[in-house]
């Protein structure tokens, strides 16, 4: 199960990395979003991994519980890129709209498009 | 007065001159005068104290983690520097308001000037090496400030730049020589490190200390090689020129090894760096100042060759040069001073500052001609004027002083010195004031009105009473400061008069004399053999290695920030990498302590399904609808894996951010184009590659280290564990930390949520308000469009999912404290709830529906999750407390009620809000007029004229 969990984070790191260096926006923001998947198991499975032993407390039982705290910061971690990505997106598309390219490439043989002439 | 208030009032007070210049020039400079007097007042009220030997302290600890301590301390030596400070200032006040004309802006002026004078004073009081070091930093730049107040000069704007480099980049080096200093006497108090006189100078680390300070000292005190600035900050007005040049700033670098004498003076070290610097730069600036036509760049070089006499007297390291040099320090900022004045008369006058240009003033301008003729003679070192005293007592110093063996090299030197000083302070009368009435003059020179005179009169009374009366007047401050300096050990004899009888001395002085005379004499014929010498000019070198500089810096950052955003993520990564691959090789790695655990054939066949989702991404990413459907692919995955690894409030939050991100890509993939062309070479992409696979590598490698061992040290976990319910008042130990332990957290986390909200709306506004707008209206799909936009079968189902989806939400939300869920995750359903509606029935249906503003949304959650946290207030608790009790009402079974619910009521509203908002954003890039059907579903029983409809089709 280890090796099952940190050769995905391995895998999605490699794939977010490769694709960040990309130079259209679009797969830029592919990337970071695996990057942030990679992120998020990563700190996840910090706390070591459990099955069947839900960070829920039994008042009946004793039983094992997996650790709650790495899956609290991870969960605000999740709301928080989709409001990265979505700012990122919103700046893709209005770079996009407004010069015609999404090159993330800055080219300063060309004169700059967009510009009112 | 409190030592605080003292050290605030010119900070408080440069708030007022700024803003009362629009009531005038006199309320300005009024409220800048009423400050300094203010702190000039209470520091006369120590005077007693301080003269009887005292010391005033007062402390605050600031940063103790950092041995940062608000402590501030007065003794002779501070009450010394902060009079001249404080009484200069007044009547530099008072000077500036007659000097500046009506174009300059006053107001900016008074509110540098006392900037700058609080930072001074800072210096002079502070206790704390680290508190005096951020007042020292303060100095060079309200100093660049003030020298560059003339902002149209370019020579202004150059040579504030040179000083504020010179002495910026001194000050630099001294912050390392005082944190060595700190760290040896183990405290950063300065009351302390001057306790540990033995231990600092048998450290090994005292010569490197010693250097890295005596460069801050010797850059703002304009010492040899560092001089080059002070001539050049000339450009200022004269008010500036005669303040920061007499008695604060270039002080400033005497003050702290006056400050640090008693640890720091005493070796040979420091004899012969100090004192040898110290002789040269007092006759190198002695000699430039003779041949220098412009009044004050013959005053600056004549204040360059007086500090370093000083500089020469602290550097002796004897008890009795320390008093001379504080004797001196008195002395050359009151005839210094009233010089600048002088000549800053002349210029505001004569319209001229040029020697050759004036002569012949004595008679059209008497009040000035007296004044700066007493001023130029002290300066000379006539009797009976104070410059003479404290000439004498350093010449009978260094009479008893060898260098390298030699008796008389100083003397000699010095000897010069005082000649070239005679004989420019002569200059200064003769060329300037005696002589033919000339014709020429630039403008009619004639006395100014008294208030400009005012002050340097003032500070001359000071220069002939001080000589007259120097035992009586000043001899307490002398002895009150000298023996601060000499670390409050007992004074050695010596007495403050004119005549000392026939000593080595004398006949130096006279040499002096008469040697500056005939010097005066031959001024033209040396002239001439001076302007034929070589010399090495300094703003040359010092542009020269300046623009060296800059082309080096521009080179690299051109190079490393070429505008490629690829590059820097290139860089950065494998930078990082190599650091990681570093610190493993150099690292430790324990054997394995937690066993591996089996996996079943479901989590083998999700992993597969990863895999082979990302490697196509990565193989399939031009064609980027693919690519975001095999996202959504990792999403649910990683979704399912959570749940699977007993994280069900993950899987929940991940799977429906996953469908908003999906939502909100597929939006924008709209606009962008569909595929992404091949551009770089394959040598780029293999690289990349295998920056990847290093990556990847390193990170997979790393968690799995991680996995298979227990934690180095005992996890705060427990602790939540233990009391998520009996503090937090919740089963659902996630939800308990998210909105009662990490409460405050949350309460960031959805500001930060709502201001990304907020972020994208702008956005939109401000592209759709480019031409971007019209593009966009008149823009034609670049893909086939579905014949039915919206379709009925989804029109109906949506609908009618709204409700039970908002069920689910409460539902989801309500038991969020004790099981799975939550305000997050209920607030991200209801917004697929509304989402949905948006989809199916299309932007016009769904806008028109909609009754609060999404902005209005994400501020009342805000808000409630911090009236919740206020709330604590009321009952005496810390912020965002938490309180939790029991309801029974019939017939419901007993339920609890939680504060934390409230907070977690907000985070819902947050997260509704700012998901909608984001979303509805970019909804309206796609909106054209008649996009939006008067009627969602083309078939619509509930019409009124469905019928029509009927028969019609």
């Amino acid at each position: 199960m280890e090796f099952l969990v940190a050769s995905a984070v391995g895998l999605l790191t490699a794939a977010g990395i490769y694709l960040v260096l990309r130079r259209r926006t679009f797969p830029v923001i592919l990337g970071t979003s695996l990057l942030s998947y990679a992120v998020n198991v990563f700190l996840f499975a910090s706390g070591r991994l459990a099955s069947n032993a839900p960070p829920i407390l039994n008042k009946y039982a004793d039983v094992a519980y997996s650790d709650p705290l790495p899956q609290a910061l991870v969960l605000t971690a999740i709301v928080i890129s989709f409001g990265m990505t979505a700012v990122v997106v919103m700046v893709a598309l209005g770079a996009y709209l407004s010069a015609r390219n999404d090159n993330i490439n800055m080219d300063d043989t060309a004169p700059a498009q967009g510009e009112d002439a | 007065m409190s030592l605080f208030l003292i050290a605030a009032l010119p900070f408080l007070g440069a708030l007022f001159p700024a803003l009362l210049i629009r009531a005038g020039r006199n309320a300005s400079a009024s409220s800048a005068g009423l400050a300094t007097g203010l702190a000039f007042i209470g520091l006369m009220l120590h005077a007693p104290a301080i003269l009887r030997g005292e010391t005033v302290q007062v402390g605050l600890e600031w940063l103790p983690a950092l041995g940062l301590h608000a402590n501030f301390f007065l003794d002779g030596l501070g009450f010394l520097f902060a009079t001249m400070i404080l009484g200069i200032g007044l009547l530099i006040i008072l000077y500036a308001r007659f000097y500046l004309s009506r174009e300059d802006p006053m107001g900016q002026f008074y509110t540098y000037l006392l900037l700058f004078q609080g930072a001074m004073v800072g210096i002079v009081l502070s206790d704390n090496i680290l508190l005096l070091l951020i007042f020292w930093e303060l100095t060079s730049l309200s100093s660049f400030l003030l020298i560059g107040y003339w902002k149209h000069l370019p020579e202004g704007r150059q040579g504030a730049r040179m000083a504020l480099t010179v002495t910026g980049m001194g000050g630099l080096a001294m912050i390392g020589g005082m944190l060595i200093l700190g760290n040896i006497a183990g405290s950063y108090d300065i009351s302390v490190i001057l306790q540990n006189k033995d231990a600092i100078q048998s450290s090994d680390l005292y010569l490197p200390a010693l250097i890295l300070i005596l460069i801050g000292a010797f850059t703002k005190s304009a010492q040899f090689p560092f001089h080059f600035w002070l001539p050049h900050a000339m450009a200022a007005p004269t008010p500036v020129s005669a303040y920061l040049h007499s008695a604060t700033m270039v002080k400033a670098g005497l003050f702290l090894m006056a400050r640090l004498w008693p640890v720091l003076a005493g070796t040979p070290e420091w004899f012969y760096i100090v004192a040898t610097t110290g002789l040269i730069t007092m006759v190198l600036g002695a000699v430039i100042a003779l041949f220098k036509d412009d009044l004050k760049a013959l005053l600056a070089f004549s204040t360059v060759s007086h500090l370093g006499l000083i500089t020469m007297l602290l550097g002796m390291g004897t008890k009795l040069a320390a008093v001379v040099a504080v004797f001196h320090i008195i002395n050359h900022a009151t005839f210094k001073a009233a010089l600048f004045m002088s000549a800053g008369i002349v210029d505001h006058e004569a319209h001229t500052r040029d020697i050759k240009r004036l002569g012949g003033l004595r008679h059209l301008m008497p009040v000035t001609f007296v004044i700066a003729t007493l001023a130029s003679l002290s300066m000379a070192g006539i009797p009976p004027l104070n410059g003479f005293l404290s000439k004498e007592m350093m010449l009978e110093e260094i009479s008893h002083t060898s260098w390298m063996q030699s008796p008389l090299a100083m003397s000699i030197l010095a000897t010069i010195a005082a000649m070239f000083s005679a004989a420019y302070s002569f200059r200064y009368i003769a060329h300037v004031f005696l002589g033919p009435k000339r014709d020429d003059y630039p403008a009619k020179p004639h006395d100014p009105g008294f208030g400009m005179w005012a002050s340097p009169a003032l500070l001359v009374t000071l220069v002939v009473l001080i000589g007259l009366f120097s035992a009586k007047l000043v001899g307490p401050l002398v002895a009150a400061s000298a023996s601060a300096v000499i670390g409050g050990e007992k004074l050695p004899y010596y007495s403050l008069k004119l005549w000392h009888g026939v000593t080595p001395a004398l006949y130096m002085s006279i040499i002096a004399i008469v040697g500056g005379l005939v010097l005066l004499a031959l001024h033209r014929p040396l002239e001439r053999v001076w302007n034929a010498l070589p010399r090495p000019e300094a703003k040359v070198i010092f542009d020269a290695i300046v623009g060296a500089a800059t082309r080096l810096m521009q080179g690299i950052t051109a190079g490393l920030h070429d505008g490629s955003l690829t590059r820097y993520g290139a860089i950065m990564i494998s930078f990082t990498a190599a650091l990681s691959i570093y610190a493993f090789s150099t690292g430790l790695l324990g054997a394995p302590t937690r066993a591996l655990q089996q996996a079943g054939a479901l989590p083998i066949v999700a992993w597969l399904c990863l895999i082979v989702a990302a490697a196509c991404i990565v193989l399939f990413h031009r064609r980027r609808f693919i690519a975001l459907i095999l996202i959504g692919i990792v999403g649910l995955i990683v979704s399912l894996s959570f749940n699977y690894l007993s994280a069900p409030d993950l899987a929940l939050t991940q799977i429906s951010v996953e469908v908003v991100t999906i939502i909100l890509m597929l939006l924008a993939l709209n606009f962008l184009p569909k595929d992404t062309p091949v551009e770089t070479p394959v040598l780029t992409r293999m690289r990349d590659g295998v920056i990847a696979i290093i990556g990847g590598v390193g990170v997979g490698g790393l968690i799995y280290a991680m996995l298979l061992r227990d934690f180095a040290f005992p996890s705060i976990s427990g602790f939540h564990v233990e009391n998520s319910y009996k503090g937090g008042g919740g089963t659902n130990m996630v939800n308990v930390i998210l909105v009662d332990f990490r409460g405050f957290d949350t309460f960031g986390e959805i500001i930060v949520l709502g201001i990304a909200a907020l972020v994208i709306f702008a956005l939109t506004e401000a592209v759709l308000s480019t031409r971007v707008r019209a593009y966009l209206l008149n823009r034609k799909p670049d893909i086939e469009q579905a014949g039915d936009s919206h379709p009925g079968m989804m029109v109906v189902v949506t609908r009618m999912m709204m409700p039970v989806a908002l069920m689910v939400a409460a539902y989801i939300f309500f038991r969020g404290h004790n099981l799975p869920g939550g305000g997050f995750i209920a607030g991200l359903i209801a917004a697929i709830a509304v989402i949905m509606q948006y989809m199916a029935s299309g932007f016009g249906w769904a806008t028109e529906r909609q009754r609060f503003p999404y902005h209005g949304i994400i501020g009342s959650g805000v808000l409630i999750a911090a009236a919740t946290g206020i709330g604590a207030w009321f009952n005496g608790q810390p912020f965002l407390t938490s309180a939790f009790g029991y309801v029974h009402l019939p017939p419901l079974n007993e339920f609890e009620v939680a504060t934390a619910a409230l907070f977690d009521l907000g985070v819902f509203l947050a997260v509704v809000g700012a998901v909608l908002l984001a979303l509805e954003s970019l909804s309206r890039f796609a909106w054209q007029p008649g996009s939006a059907s008067e009627h969602a579903m083309d078939i619509n029983p509930a019409r009124d004229d469905a019928e029509q409809d009927m028969k019609e089709a």
